[in-house]
């Protein structure tokens, strides 16, 4: 079985946020950079398969500058069998449209039973990239999983829908599951696979190679919200914001 | 500009959220027609032209059939502009349906700009203006972003039928447990996000909860890493929430947990970051570390 696991490296969701020069993208020197949430679940989904499956081979992909290959040394570490770097300095600049045809253009011909994506990117939460790669390549896609099962040439996805209903669904492979957070609990990679991990394979490839479309969305600007909230905030010692807290809650509400 | 709205049923009801897309629709004034798979007795009340295909032959969710159902309708219709709730099927359909127009899409719209349209970016920490580069565009709408339209008229219905094979079977619903809570009538909540660091401190939060004489519920994140279990869960996935006070500890306040708590009465916000999405939503933030601030505002409650 061949497996492909895309991901994206995110900036830390905690960290306070510059908008760049440009006006369309924040900057991003000073900020910490992770696997995106959610493709975490994916790695994890795809190794517990790998090594349920026997023979099974498991590539990583990520499209970035250089930084991104610390993310994909993670995944080698959480088991992975190679990375793949889909090298593009502006990857920021691509809209969801161009990422998923750089990745169908990457996976096309290379016969993946299976490629697991995140349901969507913490930085631009569009969720389009999974499903859109799935329909370029053809094959069916299964979004938003939050439990997952393999047997004989299929698989069946429990979507996560609004309050707490769930819908069953099955595909035959080919196929793409796009994970939910809370689908499995991600690994943490241990020294000795960390160690191994740098002797499996690193793929680089110009995204330029592989991607011949032009964006079909412009942004105009990246800001920060309009506060809307009127919000009164407390600072200050503890003691001191818990009896004042204690004086607005006696005041404004009914609970005490 | 001409709009396809694909409205959404479920499990035999007609879900609210088709009228927010008609709402975002009158006010960009654009014209409209709308698509559904459902059945004839859960129509929409609206003066306009629906393309209806029947739930017993579509199925509820099945994507290669109602995307080719979305396809036909938005021919007929002479549609430039296909919008569709930002929800676990909306964002599940709109790409394949992007696709297929060589149209761009624009997700989670929150608000209509002059020269385009506003989208939540980074946890909503920051805010981004796009538009479509292409002649088409598909759409979707947060959920509750816009004013739902008011009911009234009836639609004009055509029918349609299959005619693309599905690709996904579609095995069934699944309800997730009911759990020994109902938060939902509790009338004040105290929530635990990921700021409470570590499982043994959800512990703080349930104690601050009894003394202020409430339940303790919990942040998706929490839920996830099963410090709390499931029932504890406010948010879209969770439970819809409107108490008295609700006070939330160590919540960034990522959108799908706003959307589950904001019609509470009073919000009280506990967050090291006083620029956290939180504070839209909340009356007081207070600026501490929930692992401080929590027992010493139970202490004194108690005392």
């Amino acid at each position: 079985m061949n497996i492909l696991v895309c991901i994206k490296q995110v900036p830390d969701m905690e960290s306070r946020f510059k908008v760049a020069a440009s006006g369309t993208w924040f900057e991003e020197s000073d900020l910490a950079w992770r696997i995106n949430e959610y493709d975490e679940f994916a790695i994890e989904q795809a190794v517990q398969l790998k090594t349920e499956v026997s023979g099974a081979d498991l590539t990583v992909l990520s499209i970035g500058p250089a930084r991104v290959k610390e993310a994909l040394k993670k995944a080698l570490a959480m088991g992975c069998d190679r990375a793949v770097n889909l090298v593009d300095e502006a990857a920021h600049e691509k809209d969801s449209f161009q990422i998923a045809s750089a990745i169908a253009a990457f996976a096309k011909e290379k016969n993946f039973d299976l490629i697991f994506t995140g349901m969507q990117s913490q930085d631009r939460g569009s969720g389009q990239v999974g499903v859109l790669v799935a329909e370029m390549l053809g094959i069916p896609a299964l979004t938003t999983a939050v439990e997952f099962a393999y047997a004989d040439n299929s698989v069946t996805v429990r979507r996560e829908l609004e309050g707490g209903l769930r819908a069953a669904i099955k595909a035959s492979t080919p196929a793409l599951v796009s994970c939910q957070l809370g689908l499995n609990t991600p690994r943490y990679p241990t020294l000795p696979n960390i160690m191994k991990a740098k002797r499996k394979e690193m793929l680089e490839i110009p995204v330029a190679d592989l991607l011949k479309e032009e964006a079909r969305l412009t942004t105009l600007s990246l800001a920060y919200p309009e506060k809307k909230g009127s919000a009164q905030i407390l600072e200050g010692d503890v003691a001191d914001l818990v009896d004042q807290v204690i004086g607005i809650l006696k005041e404004k509400t009914a609970v005490l | 500009m001409k709009a396809l709205l694909v409205g959404e049923y479920r499990e035999g009801k007609l879900l609210e959220t088709t009228y927010e897309l008609i709402g975002f629709a009158q006010q960009l004034k654009a014209e409209f027609e709308l698509f559904l798979v459902a059945s004839e007795d859960q129509l929409p009340q609206v003066e306009a032209k629906l393309y209806l295909a029947d739930v017993n032959e579509a199925k509820e969710y099945n994507p290669a059939l109602h995307k080719q159902l979305i396809l036909e309708a938005a021919e007929k219709a002479g549609a430039d502009t296909i919008v569709f709730i930002h929800s676990s099927n909306g964002w599940d359909l709109a790409p394949r349906v992007a696709l297929a127009l060589s149209a761009a899409q624009i997700s989670e719209v929150v608000e209509i700009k002059e020269d385009g349209y506003l989208l939540p970016a980074c946890n909503a920490k920051l805010r981004r203006t796009v538009k479509a580069a292409t002649g088409k565009q598909v759409i979707t709408l947060q959920a509750g972003a816009f004013m739902p339209a008011e009911q009234s008229g009836a639609p004009q219905v055509e029918k349609l039928s299959i005619t693309a094979t599905a690709q996904t079977e579609f095995l069934g619903y699944e309800q997730a447990e009911a759990g020994e809570v109902d938060l939902g009538k509790a009338e004040i909540i105290v929530s635990a996000g990921r700021g409470v660091g570590k499982p043994e401190n959800v512990a703080m939060i349930e104690a601050l909860a009894k003394a202020l004489g409430g339940e303790y519920g919990a942040s998706r994140p929490v839920v996830d890493a099963g410090w709390a279990p499931h029932d504890r869960q406010v948010g879209t996935t969770g439970q819809t929430v409107s108490p008295k006070l609700y006070v939330a500890c160590g919540i960034s306040g990522a959108i799908q947990h706003l959307a589950g708590m904001k019609k509470s009465e009073f919000v009280l916000a506990i967050n090291t970051d006083k620029d956290a999405p939180i504070g839209e939503v909340a009356d007081v933030l207070v600026v501490a570390d929930i692992k401080q601030f929590a027992p010493a505002l139970t202490a004194k409650l108690e005392g």
